[in-house]
């Protein structure tokens, strides 16, 4: 979805620049702002299409900053940051934002967030399929495909697949899994989710051990990608 | 031992110096029907010299005036009154206060000089130490951003010059420098976490698997040429430990075998569990969760088919900032370092030995492990 308005909010002058170069030499329509007041106050008069959000604002902080926005603003966030602590970023996608990308980043990398990012924005719940490839996951008829046969899954593997395919492109947490597949008594048990994934690997991943669907992001969760 | 003396509580000097001073006079007066009381003030000015050699000097001034008096009460005639009868005896009790006392300062005075001695060449050491870690990271910071504004401002002021081929190339410059730039940064705040003291090992469920091939991902560019072998256990255990520090640690090694040794040289990854109680286990894996608390080892390890490494300088390839000889440039001699900190943080060990074609780096872990079976029907 190109063309869409695109909303930065950083206080570093040459990352803005760099970002608006980037965006509307990728056809988006970038706007700045350095402050998160500002940023606030323009998402509000122009909603974007997605908001680009650094945690290291100088009048407030970032997480502040996202929880306000989802307070009204339903579309993407993605978080761009010099913190790379796996706290902050499970704290950051539990308020709400649909990706995090830590600085320095490729800007390769940037751009294929913001598409998986405004895909999903615009596909949830309309179509019940979600197609990446040789694997087709019908979220209706509660089947996966692999190459056009039907693989046997249990109750609880194809549980956990298909919520990460409705999310496709977005890091979704540990706990979060964990809670929506098994239960708010299960937050931390882990091994639970290792166990399976590797065993949902082994089923749909052409080599499990170099996965191209159920992508691994350390200490955070894990991230479903739909082949382009 | 001597050191450790110096070291006591001011109280302590004082009950160890007066007692000692009792005891040396108690045995020489039950020794006094054989010994002249003229050698008794020499055995008590010995004992204060020894005193004062480990002591400060105030326990050290007293033990000298209480000796002076008990020599003066307990053996100059007339013995039990501070009386003292010829004025012979009177000048010899003057000399030894005076002895007593310039013995103790003096004494003093010396050790005061080591310590100072000391203290300076401590210090001395920390600047020299400094310095070369000042050189070294100077060096290994600039180089990179050398290249990095040489390659921007040749684009900005002749760009009209260049081919197309030679700005690709110096833009491919900038992009590899701010990598190596970036690699270094993430090295000395991982080093900076470590001497804080404030690492924590965030103990989760990993599964090994997946960390080793996470971090073969993170290393592909690195490892393009290469045939990297991973020898996993089979049926291996989920371990609690910090995936984030244990990847660093791995990340590290590969990293190093990449770069340090002939681009086709193999890596050779492999990951065990160790346990004493393996009998006991296969039992209880036939039960639907069982884990097994004590015991338990991770051993990972490395190993390159690369040159190997100088045997007298393995032991100081984890020394912060340690260079091998005659390496090239390019490192600050911080990642085994940072390798040995994370992976003493999880109370192991890491070991690296020379072994026939190559290196090996072995880390062994104690950790919590995990078996799940039986759960492929839910």
């Amino acid at each position: 979805m190109n063309n869409a308005a695109i909303l930065v909010i950083d206080d570093e002058a040459p990352i803005r620049r760099l970002l608006e170069i980037t965006l509307e030499s990728n056809g988006y329509t970038a706007e700045s702002a350095a402050t998160a007041k500002d940023g606030l106050r323009m998402a509000a008069a122009h909603p974007p299409e997605l908001i680009i959000l650094d945690l290291g604002l100088p009048d407030d902080d970032g997480h502040h900053v996202l929880q306000q926005l989802r307070e009204w603003f339903t579309k993407p966030v993605i978080i761009l940051s010099v913190q790379s602590s796996e706290e902050n970023i499970v704290k950051a996608l539990d308020n709400g934002a649909n990706d995090y990308l830590v600085k320095p980043f490729r800007t390769g990398e940037l751009l294929a967030r913001i598409r998986s990012a405004l895909r999903s924005a615009y596909t949830e719940d309309s179509n019940p399929v979600v197609d990446a490839g040789e694997l087709q996951i019908d979220l209706a008829a509660r089947t996966v495909k692999k190459n056009n046969e039907i693989i046997k899954l249990t109750a609880t593997e194809y549980k956990l697949i298909s919520l990460m395919a409705l999310h496709e492109g977005k890091v979704l947490t540990h706990q979060y899994l964990l809670r929506e597949v098994w239960g708010p008594g299960y937050i931390n048990q882990t091994q639970y989710l290792r166990v399976f994934i590797a065993q949902l690997r082994k089923k749909i991943e052409k080599d499990a051990n170099r996965p191209d669907y159920i992508i691994t992001e350390s200490g955070v969760g894990y991230r479903f990608i739909a082949r382009e | 031992m001597l050191r450790r003396l110096t070291k006591l509580s001011l109280l302590r000097q004082f009950l160890i110096s007066i007692s000692l001073v009792v005891l040396v006079a108690a045995a020489c007066y039950l020794l006094s029907p054989w010994i002249d009381y003229k050698v008794v003030a020499f055995i008590l000015l010995l004992t204060v010299s020894l005193i004062a050699i480990v002591f400060d000097i105030i326990p050290v001034l007293t033990a000298a005036t209480l000796s002076a008096l008990i020599w003066n009460f307990f053996f100059i005639y007339p013995k039990y009154t501070f009386y003292i009868g010829t004025a012979e005896d009177g000048f010899l009790f003057l000399m030894y206060f005076v002895i007593a006392f310039i013995s103790g300062v003096l004494t003093n005075r010396i050790r005061r000089a080591e310590k100072q001695i000391r203290e300076k060449e401590e210090k001395e050491r920390t600047v020299k130490l400094y310095n070369t870690l000042l050189n070294s990271l100077s060096h290994e910071l600039k180089t990179p951003i050398a290249a990095i504004t040489g390659a921007a401002d040749n684009l900005l002021s002749a760009s009209s010059h260049l081919s197309e081929e030679n700005k690709k190339e110096l833009i491919e410059n900038i992009s590899a420098a701010s990598l190596r730039l970036n690699q270094q940064v993430e090295n000395l705040l991982s080093m900076s976490r470590l001497e804080s003291g404030f690492i924590r090992p965030k103990l989760d469920w990993t599964d090994i698997t997946e960390m080793i091939y996470a971090v073969l991902r993170r290393l592909e560019q690195y490892l393009k040429e290469r045939r990297v072998d991973v020898q996993l256990e089979n049926n291996l255990p989920l371990y609690r430990i910090d995936q984030g520090l244990m990847e660093q640690v791995l990340y590290n090694l590969v990293y190093n075998a990449a770069i340090y040794t002939p681009a086709h040289a193999d890596i050779i990854i492999t990951a065990k569990n160790h346990s004493d109680k393996i009998y006991e286990l296969e039992t209880e894996t036939a039960s639907h969760s069982r884990m097994k608390k004590e015991n338990c080892r991770l051993l990972l390890s490395v190993e390159d088919r690369g040159p190997g490494f100088p045997e007298e300088e393995i032991s100081k390839v984890f020394d912060k900032f340690y260079r091998l000889q005659h390496t090239k440039t390019g490192g600050t001699g911080l990642g085994l370092s940072i390798v040995k900190g994370f992976v003493e943080a999880h109370h192991g060990s890491v070991v690296l030995e020379n072994v026939p074609h190559g290196a090996r780096f072995t880390i062994e872990i104690p950790a919590e492990t995990s078996y799940i079976n039986n759960l492929k029907n839910e």
